[in-house]
């Protein structure tokens, strides 16, 4: 074997290894990686009231109420399974609507309402015109903004 | 790829490559640009906001992809020792760290007024912020030796070390929850892109990897000029010191 050839094997040897490495660790961190919690999984395993949590879902159609200071905000964190009540007093972020994704910052309060610091709006992966939102919604084939 | 390891042939296929690379980039990037601020239409949902991405995201694929041709060039030079590979890798690390860092600057500008926050520790932005790390340590590591050969060797491990932060860059979003959203362009199932926003986007991305083509070349070249001065002035001192004996003797 020449000098070449064995550090060609030597590189991707260690590669392999420290990959496998990596992925290993990626694997046994698994579900603390994760950015938010659904709210099937904040039921599931209900944290105490004094640990900060991230909860993420999508706003709940029909639940958005507004108050009328203007600045406080209840609504339902949903995942399709399971949904949270969420209150929030704050600025909202400008793509927050129904139906949106939202990633809600703050701790579950006794009562089991969630009670958010802060809250962020997901984007999704879809990039349109407004125009083309506009002739499908007119054709009828739009199929909603809650694609992600 | 041995025949280009010859600094002589590297150099003049570079002086043909050059002119054809340098005006590429301004066209295209011209080109691109004009589309991309000018005539592409705004977003349904994030408006003219939506105008960010078209240096973002080809910054990050840059960004990426300029790491990738490091651990290559590096793999190259540890295993068959060929110097212009640690030329390269020498001479791409910054521009990639460039591309980095415009990355993070504009995806901060953007996720201000859509998601609400500067910043947020989700997989994508935490990882793309360690690739930033990665050049910045592979350029410090290179100039940390008295001895430029070890500071290549250390600055090739690192570079091999951290490409397993390229996967965990381009899957993070899918493997965990994060804030930042999915890919739109490099999926399987077709770009959730509009055609009249996914050109733009390409031709700025074109743009771009011909910018990094030419500065690579242009760097690499004026690497092996220096080397060459380096090597003329040992000589002249070397000839001056004989030249002194056989004065004294």
């Amino acid at each position: 074997m020449t000098r070449k050839r064995r550090r060609l094997y030597i590189v991707i040897a260690a590669l392999l290894v420290f990959g496998g490495a990596t992925a290993l660790v990626l694997t046994a961190l698994d579900d603390s990686l994760d950015l938010f919690q659904s709210p099937s999984q904040l039921m599931a395993s209900p944290p105490p009231p004094e640990r900060g949590i991230r909860l993420g879902g999508l706003v709940e159609e029909g639940t958005v109420l507004k108050s009328t200071d203007g600045l406080s905000v209840s609504f339902r964190v949903t995942d399709g399974a399971q949904s949270v009540p969420v209150s929030y007093k704050g600025i909202l972020p400008d793509l927050f609507r129904e139906g949106q994704g939202v990633i809600t910052v703050g701790n579950m309060g006794p009562d089991g309402t969630f009670v958010a610091r802060e809250v962020l709006a997901k984007h999704d992966e879809n990039y349109l015109p407004r125009e083309v939102v506009d002739a499908l919604k007119e054709s009828g084939q739009w199929q909603g903004e809650a694609t992600q | 790829m041995h025949r280009f390891a010859n600094p002589a042939r590297f150099t003049r296929l570079a002086d043909r490559i050059l002119p054809f690379a340098a005006v590429g980039t301004v066209v295209a990037l011209g080109v691109g640009f004009y589309l991309a601020l000018f005539v592409a239409p705004g977003d349904y949902q994030q408006g003219e906001s939506v105008r960010i991405m078209y240096v973002h995201v080809p910054s990050a694929w840059m960004a990426m992809f300029i790491y990738v041709a490091i651990a290559v060039a590096s793999a190259v030079a540890l295993i068959w020792r060929h110097p212009l590979a640690d030329l390269a890798a020498k001479a791409s690390s910054p521009v990639g760290a460039g591309f980095a860092f415009l990355t993070l600057v504009t995806g901060s500008l953007w996720g201000r007024p859509m998601w609400g926050t500067w910043w947020e520790w989700d997989g994508r932005l935490t990882s793309m912020l360690i690739l930033f790390f990665l050049y910045l340590g592979h350029m410090a590591l290179l100039n940390a030796f008295e001895d430029s050969q070890r500071g290549y060797r250390a600055a090739a491990i690192l570079a091999l070390v951290g490409v397993v932060n390229i996967p965990i860059i381009k899957f993070s979003v899918d493997w965990w929850s994060t804030l930042h959203q999915p890919a739109s362009v490099m999926r399987l199932d077709g770009p959730t892109i509009h055609p009249s926003m996914l050109w733009p986007l390409l031709i700025v991305a074109v743009g771009f990897k011909l910018y990094y083509l030419t500065v690579v070349l242009l760097r690499i070249k004026s690497e092996l000029i220096a080397a060459r001065l380096r090597a003329l002035d040992l000589a002249t001192v070397k000839a001056a010191e004989v030249q002194g004996q056989a004065v004294q003797g």
